[in-house]
């Protein structure tokens, strides 16, 4: 009973705290361009809209199967996550798995999506497919040479754990291995489909890219994937670099410290071409994290 | 509509036009209202741009008119949006591929016929090739008259659309569903051999309403 009500309760936590740091976004946004922008509430009306509008479109099965596999991935990803430290509450299923499970469990979504699209076989879609794997090799590398960065240090895989030795502020992760943290920052924002990266859904170059044939009720379950998607990946950076959070409103704090900037880097610099991206994240974040790994492993006396 | 009974006088009138009239509404349940209310904050837009027009719409998203702050946003493709933007004169081949986009779109879907071009004619009254009403060939919820109107004026007529979607009046789309063969006669006696293949309408008839 416990887990069932726990499980329902970071499902909840976090859609609500989704369309919230989404509808600040978009209301962040519009301010810096001079504008009053939409309410903060905005996402969930958005999203709320395309549960009940219809949807007639009929691809083959692995069309509607497509969206209930990346939002099963979104699930099983913010469950496996823990949201709190020393807590019974907002754990789901995290004592079962650990930092290699969440690795795994966030390449179903692009998968799911590959699928989906490809039945789909509208051009435009198969383009934004295309841009996304080609984008997906470039930031998985560094991202995950910065998550194996972050298990060397700590000697263990297990997201507890991590959160346990970073006990006060000198021990927090992003003080402790800065290089890790800058190592996964940028590809996380384009695991975010955050603007520098964000080629994938283009609107105007390939019409959303992905989504293109998606409306309606499917698209629905899209946007409240990857609103999820965001919270749990966001929650899980709180977890290895900001210390954990002990009660819901510190997580909040450190989860919206982060969105905001990471949103501060997307809001200011424009969008970089595929192949751009990709040479960017194989320069940059991944010269950095082989930096890292040399001075994790050959040098443990300077990270420790 | 308009009766000399309470007032007299142009501004008595314009008063008057601007009552809505008896609309048909549906019936409201509380989860019906409130989906609606959340409907009518969140308008996608698929701006199909035709000359003078398309000048007219781009500035409503930019920082001087903000469209945003009523929840009104571009929509990537017709399947994504909730209102089609007719900004202005349509030809016979431009009305196949507004038919097209306006029967991809996914119910509910409103239309908001832009300028005088859209109602009359307009300049182009007696061009050989262009349509004179769009309403004949799609259902039109709002027209925003003018030559060409500001940008202000759309946003007046978003804010009576949203005004009509809150209030859970029938939009367009049912009387399309519900008028399907006099729309697709029209559409068929200017377009000929050209009109859009069955397979875009043919789920109206699907689920027995007409």
């Amino acid at each position: 009973m416990h887990a069932v009500v726990d499980s329902l309760a970071m499902i909840g936590v976090s859609y609500v705290m989704g369309f919230l740091f989404y509808g600040f976004y978009r209301q962040f946004n519009a301010r810096v361009q001079r504008r009053w922008g939409p309410t903060i509430w905005q996402n969930l009306f958005d999203n709320m809209k395309f549960f009940f509008k219809s949807e007639t479109l009929i691809h083959g099965p692995m069309f509607f199967f497509g969206p209930m596999i990346i939002m099963a991935g979104a699930f099983t990803t913010v469950l496996f996550v823990p949201f709190l430290k020393d807590s019974d509450w907002l754990q789901g299923f995290s004592q079962y798995g650990n930092l290699i499970l969440i690795i795994y469990l966030l390449v179903v979504g692009p998968l799911g999506n590959a699928l989906a699209v490809g039945s789909s076989g509208n051009p435009f879609g198969v383009m934004g497919v295309t841009r996304g794997l080609t984008r997906l090799m470039g930031l998985e590398v560094p991202f995950f040479l910065g998550l194996a960065m972050v298990m060397l240090q700590h000697e263990t895989a297990s997201v507890h754990a991590i959160m346990a030795a970073q006990d006060s502020l000198a021990h927090w992760g992003i003080v402790t291995n800065p290089i890790a943290f800058c190592v996964i920052l940028l590809p996380f924002i384009g695991s975010q489909h955050g603007a520098p990266f964000d080629v994938v859904g283009a609107p105007v170059e390939v019409y959303a890219g992905p989504r293109v044939e998606f409306g309606g009720r499917l698209l629905g379950v899209l946007m409240t994937q990857r609103m999820m998607m965001s919270i749990a990946k966001l929650v899980l950076l709180v977890d290895l670099f900001l210390g954990g959070a002990t009660n819901i409103l510190v997580l909040i704090a450190k989860a919206f410290s982060l969105f905001l900037l990471t949103t501060v880097i997307s809001m200011v610099f424009p969008r970089l071409k595929t192949e751009q991206a990709v040479d960017f994240f194989w320069k940059v974040p991944l010269g950095l994290g082989v930096l890292g790994v040399i001075l994790t492993v050959w040098l443990p006396s300077w990270s420790a | 509509m308009y009766h000399k009974t309470q007032c007299e006088g142009f501004q008595c009138e314009q008063a008057m036009l601007e009552v809505p009239g008896e609309a048909e509404s549906i019936r409201q349940g509380v989860l019906e209202r409130l989906v609606s209310w959340m409907r009518h904050r969140s308008l996608f837009v698929l701006a199909y741009g035709t000359g003078c027009g398309a000048i007219e719409m781009r500035p409503l998203m930019t920082s001087r008119f903000d469209a945003e702050r009523f929840g009104i946003v571009g929509a990537a493709t017709p399947r994504q949006a909730d209102v089609l933007i007719v900004s202005g004169y349509l030809a016979l081949k431009t009305l196949r591929r507004v038919i097209r986009s306006y029967e991809q779109m996914q119910e509910p879907k409103y239309v908001i016929a832009l300028g005088s071009c859209t109602i009359n004619g307009g300049m182009y009254w007696d061009s050989y090739n262009t349509i004179k009403q769009v309403d004949r060939y799609i259902p039109v919820d709002i027209f925003v008259n003018g030559c060409m109107p500001r940008p202000e004026a759309l946003i007046e007529g978003f804010v009576a659309l949203q005004g009509r979607i809150k209030n859970g009046e029938k939009g367009g789309y049912h009387h399309y569903r519900e008028h399907i063969d006099w729309y697709k006669a029209n559409q068929r006696k200017v377009l000929g051999d050209q009109i859009p293949p069955t397979y875009t309408c043919d789920w109206y008839h699907a689920g027995g309403v007409v």
